[in-house]
């Protein structure tokens, strides 16, 4: 899995990060999404927490890149 | 545009008298319905209003649909809420690029991070209310013994707003949003709100680094470097006050009450306090207090669900309707804790979504997780047929609510 974050779009709602705080964080200047270091393929574990985390995105920031 | 004025039903409908935590009938009529349906506002404008949980999200999703009260079409509840809106709006009811600037101005505040810090004292907020509740002995009014102390509290204490002020605030944030009143009512009230909020700010502006709060960063931040002016400043620190307090009191007095005549529920959560989360995002789906979200005109022609919306006709997108969307929640009007419903929408949906939700879950799940634990014998000190309930408010919730123990 890749995830794509579109941060023009994040409107700082933090869903993600109570979601999956494994993979989502906050930028302390403006509250906007940026990934824990290393996590935009994140592990197998996180993926379902991370669909779920694109799914109630309100701004639909986040995007998922499936990979086989 | 709609222009001929049809025979459609008045809208709001009323609720059901038997179930006042359901919405009205009407919106599941609607929904039946299977597309958008017209409704007739107090000024005999046509409406649409969309009540499925799909196109309820299609819409406040889609930026094409404007939340600026300015755009010809835009529908209002009231002649109350018509003169309130005439007012200098706020970044929620501003479309993007505007919208954007300025909300992005306040979202560091209330990042997770920086919600959960304050958990601890929020924690001891609801301690010392615990044991004012029990000092003063059973029976107390729920509402304003514990509910509104404490979101106004917490709100006071985080924005820099003078907690003593809090009985102040508190009724003019409630005349201001009266649907069903005359319109110099909450006129009144947003004036003396201005005056209080201005001189509020003026005095943070004399002495920024005085106290480290909210209003004060935001000086320092935004107001100092030329990012927000004064006038914006003033108006956002009431926005801020009147959502922080307001809205999180209504549902801990309605979410109280839900549990107690759903003791299963109680008994669920106290046997498993890990089921907190999902109960708190369950009270929030299942009342949908702001009931009277979202109001959006078309600024083109769209297809919702199957009806074409044409630019410049009104839209409510009933997000109220859409938590209780059988294709969206099974069996949705079931107060049920043991679902995850963190997929609702009642902090709205799309780029006006609720900005204070992580503040509001905090003190949610704050309560929540301790109240049945402290007082195991909650009830109410009334018959339930005497709660009054406030379905011609902006935020839906009870006037009162005695309970005993």
């Amino acid at each position: 899995m890749r995830v794509h974050l579109k941060q023009h779009l994040c409107v700082g709602a933090g869903l993600c990060v109570v979601s999956s705080p494994e993979v989502f964080d906050q930028r302390d200047e403006d509250g906007v999404v940026i990934f824990v270091p290393g996590q935009e393929h994140p592990d197998p574990k996180y993926h379902d927490a991370v669909r779920g985390a694109a799914r109630k995105c309100p701004a639909l920031a986040i995007e998922i890149e499936e990979e086989g | 545009m709609v222009t001929q004025p049809l025979e459609a039903p008045s809208f709001p409908p009323p609720r059901d008298g038997k179930c006042p935590f359901d919405p009205p009938p009407a919106y599941g009529e609607a929904r039946k319905k299977g597309k958008p349906q017209l409704v007739k506002m107090w000024n005999g404008r046509p409406c649409w209003i969309v009540t499925n949980y799909d196109g309820v999200r299609a819409v406040l999703s889609d930026n094409r649909f404007s939340t600026d009260p300015a755009t010809p079409g835009y529908p209002t509840l009231s002649a109350a809420r018509e003169a309130v809106l005439e007012l200098p709006p706020t970044f929620i009811r501003m479309d993007p690029p505007e919208h954007s600037r300025l909300r992005r101005l306040f979202t560091k505040e209330f990042m997770i991070k920086r919600i959960d810090a304050m958990r601890p004292r929020i924690a001891e907020l609801v301690n010392e209310l615990y044991d004012q509740l029990e000092a003063k002995g059973p029976p107390v009014e729920f509402v304003n013994d514990f509910a509104l102390p404490l979101t106004s509290t917490v709100i006071s204490e985080f924005l820099g707003v003078p907690v003593e002020d809090r009985e102040f605030f508190q009724e003019q944030s409630r005349l201001k949003v009266l649907l069903d009143v005359d319109p110099s009512i909450p006129k009144q009230a947003a004036e003396r709100l201005m005056t209080y909020f201005d001189a509020l700010l003026r005095k943070k502006e004399k002495d920024p680094h005085a106290h480290n709060d909210l209003l004060s960063r935001i000086v320092i931040d935004q107001i100092q470097p030329g990012h927000l002016s004064h006038e914006e400043a003033v108006l956002h620190a009431d926005f801020l006050t009147m959502a922080g307090h307001e809205t999180t009191a209504n549902q801990i007095a309605l979410g109280t009450l839900s549990f107690l005549q759903n003791p299963d529920q109680k008994e669920l959560l106290l046997a498993r306090p890990e089921l907190i989360r999902n109960a708190v995002d369950e009270m929030l789906r299942y009342h949908t207090i702001v009931q009277f979200n979202g109001p959006r005109v078309a600024m083109e022609d769209i297809e919702v669900s199957g009806q074409l919306i044409r630019k410049g006709d009104a839209v409510f997108a009933l997000i109220s309707a859409a938590n209780r969307d059988p294709a969206a929640f099974q069996n949705p009007d079931k107060f049920d804790i043991t679902r995850s419903p963190d997929y609702h929408v009642a902090f709205s949906y799309g780029v006006h979504q609720c900005l204070g939700q992580p503040l509001a879950r905090a003190e949610l799940q704050t309560v929540f997780s301790t109240l049945f634990k402290r007082f195991p014998g909650l009830r109410l000190a009334v018959p339930f047929e005497k709660i009054v309930f406030k379905p011609d408010h902006f935020v839906y919730g009870v006037d009162a609510l005695p309970i005993a123990w």
